[in-house]
């Protein structure tokens, strides 16, 4: 379990970087290498040359302003994880890192890496699409922002042409009325999820449900968000809309089986995990209310 | 080592343990192999060589991180602790060293190099964790012999000792 040979460059800025990638069409880029080594080592991919971006100090940021977060490609996990603003601004943030891998893969592993590799089962891709967050690219010729709803193609696969580097994911603030909540089952704690939600729920002055948005992972080819505010529309949390919220979410998904769980299961988790994501969501939006209004 | 093919070389500076070490190395080779291999340091271990066990758990500037996910190339910019620069300057062993020995923390040892670097780093972030943070300090790491219980008692042991050797003249 060696990688393949390859060419090796370490450029100091991005434009050597960008120029890099857009003199060979086979060459990859390396950030964290959590997941791309893995894959090196297997021989599932075996790129003529790496580009490493480890030595681009310029994109290792994290900074959370009204708005919302602008995390750098350089950023890892374990530092937007910890960074005090950013959880303020945007708590969902901090509450999916927690669920992604353990403590060392993310003292090394970079949010940004993870939303590219656009794995159907990580945390990260399904929190910048249920926020409806944005990704900066840039290329040798260009620079251009794609909207997180048109990221992902298919199963590992998103829309980041060759030649382009990611330099920093944008996180839209939590809106004032919204809450959030992340959660899901894992075989063991820090393994990829069986299925994972994460719910932003927005109330109104009054603690009625406004909206509810759910994304999933784990149970579809792609990070998929859902807006289930239809079966709240009387505005309350109950046991009977909370189980509808799972059946509606279940019409849109696709849980299939494989070694670790069967589509049945997976079904059930999507019930079990909606209904408990959003009653979270909507309790962590009332809090907030309350503590704004006092 | 040396190299069956033409394959392009690269030098790089590791610095391991205090110790600077100049070596020339393909660019695939991991660092876990340049440490074992190339630099003849053989207490960090290797067991699954894709992330998932910690047999391989180095610092790098004090944060653990895998070895086997890190080109040796890439690592020139770090400091680098193993094992190997664990112990106390005389040569005694550091408290989770110390911790392990004491509450059996390990049969096989395979694991071992793993467990250590990685609480060394997490008492110092977390001088006084309770049972259930030691669990969640270890949880990247797996063991096969022991059943982590006396992993997790250890992991309260080390701290106790570190923050006694803190206070002690
Ligand atoms: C044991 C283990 C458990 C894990 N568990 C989880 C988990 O539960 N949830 C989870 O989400 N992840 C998990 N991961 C993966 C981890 O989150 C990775 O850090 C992440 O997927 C990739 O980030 P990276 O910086 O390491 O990227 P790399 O591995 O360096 O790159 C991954 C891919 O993205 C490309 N890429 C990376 N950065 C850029 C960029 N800026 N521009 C263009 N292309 C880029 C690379 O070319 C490569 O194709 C786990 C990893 C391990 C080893
Ligand atoms: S050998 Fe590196 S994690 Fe298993
Ligand atoms: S002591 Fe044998 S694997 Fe842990």
């Amino acid at each position: 379990m060696k990688p393949s040979p390859f060419e090796f460059l370490r450029p100091a800025t991005l434009a050597e970087a960008l120029e890099a990638l857009a003199g060979n069409p086979h060459a990859k880029v390396l950030a964290g290498g959590q997941s791309l080594i893995p894959l090196l080592s297997m021989r599932l991919a075996a790129p003529e040359m790496l580009v490493d971006i480890n030595g681009l100090d310029e994109l290792a940021y994290v900074r959370a302003s009204t708005d919302g977060v602008r995390v750098g490609a350089l950023a890892r996990h374990a530092e937007v994880q910890a960074d005090a603003d950013a959880e303020r601004v945007q708590p969902l943030l901090a509450q999916a890192l927690a669920l992604v891998a353990h403590p060392t893969i993310r003292n090394r592993g970079t949010t940004v890496g993870s939303i590219v590799h656009a794995d159907a089962s990580a945390e990260m891709p399904v929190v910048l699409s249920l926020l409806s967050g944005s990704l900066t690219v840039a290329s040798a010729a260009s620079t251009r922002t794609i909207p997180a709803s048109e990221l992902y193609a298919g199963p590992m696969e998103s829309t980041l042409q060759q030649g382009e580097i990611a330099t920093e994911a944008f996180f839209p603030a939590l809106a004032p009325g919204a809450g959030v909540a992340f959660d899901e089952i894992a075989r063991r704690h820090g393994d990829y999820a069986l299925c994972g939600v994460a719910a932003v729920v927005t109330v109104d002055d009054a603690r009625k449900v406004e909206s509810v948005r759910c994304g999933y992972l784990s149970v579809c080819e792609v990070p998929t968000v859902l807006d289930l505010s239809e079966v709240f529309a009387s505005g309350a949390v109950g046991d009977a809309a909370l189980a509808a919220a799972g059946e509606l979410a279940l019409g849109s998904l696709e849980p299939e089986a494989d070694i670790h769980a069967s589509a049945d299961y997976r079904a059930q988790l999507v019930r079990v995990l909606t209904a408990r994501v959003v009653r979270a969501a909507y309790d962590d939006a009332v809090d907030r209310s309350d503590r704004r209004v006092r | 080592m040396t190299e069956v093919t033409n394959e392009q070389a690269y030098e790089v500076r590791l610095r391991v343990n205090g110790v600077a070490y100049d070596v020339t190395v393909p660019a695939r080779r991991l660092l876990s192999d340049a440490l074992r291999h190339d630099l003849g340091l053989t207490g960090t271990h290797v067991g699954c060589e894709h992330g998932v066990c910690g047999a391989c758990t180095v610092l790098v500037d004090g944060r653990p991180m895998r070895s086997c996910l890190m080109l040796a190339v890439s690592a020139g910019d770090y400091e680098i602790t193993t094992v190997e620069g664990l112990t106390n300057a005389d040569g005694s062993l550091s408290p989770v060293q110390q911790a392990f020995k004491e509450c059996h923390g390990l049969q096989c040892g395979f694991c071992t190099p793993g467990f250590l670097t990685t609480i060394t780093a997490g008492i110092a972030e977390n001088p006084d964790p309770t049972r259930e943070e030691a669990r969640e300090m270890v949880s990247g790491n797996l063991c096969r012999c022991t059943g982590y219980q006396n992993i997790v008692e250890a992991v309260c042991v080390a701290a106790k000792l570190a923050r006694g050797a803190e206070v002690a003249p």
